[in-house]
């Protein structure tokens, strides 16, 4: 097809497995250190909240295919041999953690303030209050956003490229140099990024109006 | 002004000897950086007795109110509620909370929970009721408060007095000693202030001791034992609902001219 064969575009899925692979263990991963993050950004612990501002700043202020390199060359003067997919995991990890950190810090912030009041009066003890009352809102308030951010995962796994992990973006350069066809390839790599993202934004949309409705 | 119609009559309650008030102030200072809103207020309301604040917009009743549970700390005299002092070392803010409940102008229910699970949220968590304990909880409020057929609505789906009446059931599962109420029914077309107050008439007929801002002068006068009237941060005039009748101060007669 078009001077590339059935065999190559499998090449080429392979490449978007891996994208997809380490798309969810940024996610997972930026789940797990992100949650924390906005917790202890909205906490009135001094030191929390300065720590977690910081690592936001810090993390945000560095391009992601440099926290690549730091992490993939980084580690590895300390003598552990990383191989490409972890570091490159570790690296999406620290930035998606940092963004949906603040994605969620906002969240959380935008359920009514009286709505603390009115489990503060019922007697519930701020962690009841949190669980109870604060999280199911927030989480509802945080489902576009947050779809929207597992967009940018996507597209941005492919500056594992600069450490020689094997994704899509790898496998369609790999390609090209087998077969000297960028245009089609390219092209080809794009429409299988775009047909990964699409479905997930036009969710964060639907679910967004659906709110909107709701909250008319 | 609405005029309610009320099944029961509420009888006034006199202060008995020896009993000890269920709200004391005494000379209660409050500010707010240097805006001082409280200025020195004393005032008792002894169990079973219902006071109503009224006063001008500004004059500190909300302010007041919030004190009597703790969400404004006072900064200056003693306030004791329910036998205990708010300033004392050893006091237990959430344990005043299990005692006080609150209803707001803005009802702040839970929207992403039903009328009966925010009726028992905090009986389960914070009292411990089983899932039938709750439920039959649940069906006890929601019928003082004539929302029976309600309990799995969502508050979306109600009225704003239905929203309210789920507030005052939300407050009263905890079995609270005390009732405080600020301004329940502003917030409301006026065709809808009636059925609140009715719930709250109700309360007031059963004994509960309640302290109640409001703009509803026919209503403060005929549930209060005690309406108060505050200006600038003080109590200026207090006494029963006859008050309001012949008033003593140049301001209280203006007030109650004023038609507010
Ligand atoms: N959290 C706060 N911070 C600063 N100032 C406040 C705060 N709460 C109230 N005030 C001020 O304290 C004064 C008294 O307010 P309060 O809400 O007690 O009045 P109110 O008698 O309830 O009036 P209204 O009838 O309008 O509700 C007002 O001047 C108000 O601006
Ligand atoms: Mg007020």
């Amino acid at each position: 097809m078009l001077g590339v064969s059935i065999d190559q575009y499998g090449f080429l899925v392979q490449g978007a497995f891996w994208t997809i692979v380490l798309s969810l263990m940024g996610f997972v991963g930026g789940t797990i250190v992100g949650l924390p993050v906005a917790l202890a950004r909205i906490s009135r612990g001094w030191f929390l909240c300065r720590v977690s501002s910081a690592y936001v700043q810090f993390v945000q202020g560095i391009p992601l295919p440099v926290i690549m390199f730091v992490v993939y060359f980084g580690v590895s003067i300390y003598g552990f041999d990383v191989n490409a997919l972890v570091a490159a995991a570790i690296a999406m990890t620290l930035y998606s953690s940092a963004y949906l950190g603040e994605i969620w810090k906002g969240c959380i912030q935008a359920v009514p303030k009286t709505q603390w009041e009115a489990g503060e009066c019922l007697a519930l003890t701020s962690v009841q209050r949190f669980i109870y009352v604060i999280l199911p809102q927030a989480l509802r308030i945080a489902v576009p956003p947050t779809v929207g951010f597992l967009v940018q995962i996507v597209k941005n796994t492919s500056y594992s490229v600069v450490i020689g992990f094997f994704d899509l973006t790898y496998s369609a350069k790999i390609l090209n140099n087998a077969t000297f066809k960028p245009f089609v390839i390219f092209t080809a790599a794009a429409l299988i990024y775009f047909a990964i993202c699409f479905p997930l934004s036009r969710y964060a949309r639907r679910f967004e109006l659906r709110l909107h409705r709701r909250n008319a | 002004m609405t005029v309610i119609s009320m099944n029961s009559v509420h009888t006034p309650v006199a202060p008995q000897d020896g009993a000890q008030p269920m709200v004391s102030f005494r000379d209660v200072h409050k500010s707010f950086g240097a805006l001082e809103v409280l200025k020195g207020i004393d005032l008792d309301v002894m169990p079973g007795q219902v006071a109503a604040l009224i006063g001008r917009s500004g004059s500190g009743k909300s302010t007041a109110l919030r004190c009597i549970n703790g969400l404004e700390k006072i900064n200056g005299g003693e306030l004791t509620v329910c036998g205990r002092n708010l300033r004392a070392r050893d006091f237990e803010l959430r344990e005043l909370r299990k005692e006080v409940g609150i209803v707001f102008q803005s009802y702040n229910l839970f929207p992403h929970l039903t009328v009966e699970q925010n009726v028992t949220l905090a009986p389960r968590k914070v009292n411990g009721l089983d899932a039938a304990e709750s439920r039959a909880l649940a069906a006890e409020v929601l019928e003082q408060v004539g929302l029976s057929d309600k309990a799995l609505s969502y508050p979306e789906q109600l009225s704003g007095g239905q929203q309210q009446r789920v507030a005052i059931a939300r407050s009263l599962a905890m079995r609270p000693k005390l009732m405080l109420f600020d301004e329940v029914t502003s917030a409301l077309d006026p065709e809808l202030t009636g059925e609140v107050l009715r719930v709250i008439g109700k309360l007031a007929a059963g004994g509960m001791t309640m302290v109640l801002v409001t703009h509803e002068m026919a209503f403060a006068r005929q549930v209060a034992d005690l309406v108060v009237y505050m200006h600038q941060g003080r109590v200026w005039e207090a006494g029963k609902g006859t008050m309001l009748d012949d008033p003593q101060t140049v301001e209280l007669r203006q007030f109650v001219g004023s038609g507010l």
